[in-house]
């Protein structure tokens, strides 16, 4: 971490935060349109004009050059635009960028945005960037991304006796959870038997192991923290980020028990100057049951290889002892193919104290984790209210 | 480690490295790149060592053998369950690959493994493993 990045803590805030129509929207509503809804509802929530904007920062599974025909579509003639791609967590890392922009004066209103209707479009998982390079996997037929965790899972139970049941109980805290989320897609009940009897896709993984595939899409606006203080809202202060990536396919991940959260949150964590024991709510991309292990250890919250043993007898589930995923996560709140950008929007809410029935009580700091990839990009950020300044 | 030094001349006309590697395996090699400079194995092929940056490196043959460093087992609909592992070749660098010729559910981390070779259409030879006999 610089010095200089210190002295950005709590310079920027999220004032406004949405989602779009989640679920299955069913035929006749694009992509755009949901970033369009997500849009609208933000900048309500924010108190700002859509002429306000003037950075806007997205990435698309859907369309190319994803701020152009975004900016197209919204009728936004950016001053500062950032397509980051990076998979899932590109929107975290757009929040330590948007602070660098807001900072140098090259914008002063963020849009973060992303909408996905993979769920009507394709029924599957649709992932970002085309491949036209040689791949040195795919003759091996992987299931991509789910092989990659299930490699990662298989090594992390060989070497810490990790065991199903634990990242079963992952998928039943998050099913705890959303059960207290009216627009989460699933809420029937589910017990750790339900995880371990589903349709198995790549051991030791069941169907329940894996984040749904939904449509959705969010909004996120970013300014500074000065602007933020007029606006409608309570500020939401973006006290520290950090983001790292080491390798981009899973046979080229050094320890597939070590992901590069611990670099990312080392820097947010720093620049913030808070500590795991600071945050109040935990919002982690859990795209699977072993991602959700794999940071509450390499985020500081355990140590390497306790995971499974701390998510035992819903430690981690509405009433545990630290709150995740509190809208039920990827696993069973939504998932429109990357998720990113709904760890910001479930933290904030968190922080407002605007979560209804599944709000924390006395939630002052929380932290956003997005993962891309196969556990390829990791990006972390910390906000806090204006107690944390 | 000269025994292993490879003469990519003698193997194919192909010079640069994702064909150099794809000839040599379809000529039944496994192969790997050594940087001249800092001595790093690396893998897949590329143009530069990613550990010092030197674009020189020496062709190298595996022994083929290796360990299991974890595996997955798939079980398409109407298939065979096949597994996907990554292994950790002796010589210092990791591949994904299949581990095949035994059941999927005899396939355990920290086995030890030996390469074969099988042709795929529009490709050409894929480095596969099956178990090592103790
Ligand atoms: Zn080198």
């Amino acid at each position: 971490m610089s010095a200089r990045e210190r002295e950005l803590r709590g310079s920027t805030a999220v004032v406004g935060v949405a989602e779009s129509m989640l679920g299955e929207v069913g035929p006749g509503i694009s992509s755009l349109d949901l970033i369009g809804q997500a849009t609208v509802a933000a900048l309500d929530d924010a108190g700002l004009k859509k002429s306000d904007i003037d950075g806007l920062f997205t990435h698309s599974a859907f369309f190319n050059l994803p701020t152009v025909t975004t900016a197209e579509y919204l009728g936004i003639r950016p001053r500062y635009t950032d397509s980051t791609a990076i998979g899932g967590s590109s929107f975290v890392a757009d929040l330590r960028h948007a602070t660098a922009a807001i900072n140098a004066g090259m914008c002063d209103v963020a849009l973060i945005t992303y909408g996905s209707t993979q769920r009507s479009s394709s029924g599957g998982l649709m992932t970002s960037g085309q491949v036209l390079t040689k791949s040195y996997e795919s003759p091996f037929k992987p299931i991509n991304p789910g092989s990659g965790y299930a490699l990662a899972a298989a090594r992390h139970m060989h070497e810490f006796g990790t065991t199903r049941e634990q990242l079963a109980e992952v998928a039943v805290a998050a099913r705890k959870w959303a059960q207290l989320n009216p627009v989460a897609f699933m809420h029937d009940d589910l017990t750790i038997d339900d995880v371990l009897n589903s349709r198995m896709v790549s051991t030791p993984l069941t169907v329940r192991d894996c984040c749904l595939v939904t449509d959705g899409g969010g909004a996120v606006i970013v300014t500074s923290a000065e602007r933020a203080k007029s606006l409608k809202k309570a500020p939401t202060y973006i006290l520290g980020a950090g983001e790292a990536h080491w390798n981009m396919h899973i046979s080229q991940m050094p320890d597939l028990t070590e992901t590069c959260a611990t670099e990312s949150s080392k820097n947010a964590y720093e620049v913030s100057g808070m500590k795991p024991s600071d945050i109040d709510v935990v919002e982690v991309y859990d795209a699977f049951t072993i991602n959700t292990l794999l940071f509450l250890e390499d985020l500081g919250f355990v140590k390497k290889g306790e995971s499974g043993a701390f998510v035992e007898g819903g430690r981690i589930a509405p009433g545990g002892e630290l709150a995740v995923n509190t809208n039920g996560g990827g696993l069973s709140y939504c998932h429109p193919g990357m998720y990113g950008i709904f760890t910001i929007i479930e933290a904030v809410r968190q922080i407002r104290g605007e979560a209804g029935a599944r709000q924390v009580d006395d939630v002052h700091v929380g932290m956003a984790h997005g993962n891309g990839g196969s556990l390829s990009t990791q990006c972390t950020a910390i906000f806090g209210d204006e107690s944390t300044l | 480690m000269p025994s292993a030094v490879l003469n990519v001349a003698d193997f194919t006309d192909e010079i640069h490295p994702e064909p150099v590697y794809q000839a040599l395996l379809d000529k039944g090699v496994l192969a790997y790149q050594r940087c001249d400079v800092s001595n790093d194995v690396f893998f897949p092929p590329r143009w530069l060592c990613p550990v010092c940056g030197s674009d020189t490196y020496t062709w190298e043959r595996s022994a083929g053998e290796g360990t299991v460093y974890s595996a997955t087992t798939l079980s398409p609909r109407n298939k065979e369950p096949y597994v996907v592992g990554l292994i950790d070749v002796d010589e210092g660098f990791r591949l994904m690959s299949n581990v095949v010729g035994l059941p999927v559910e005899d396939v355990t981390i920290g086995m030890r493994v030996s390469v074969q070779f099988k042709d795929v259409e529009d490709r050409g030879a894929i480095p596969q493993f099956v178990k090592v006999d103790a």
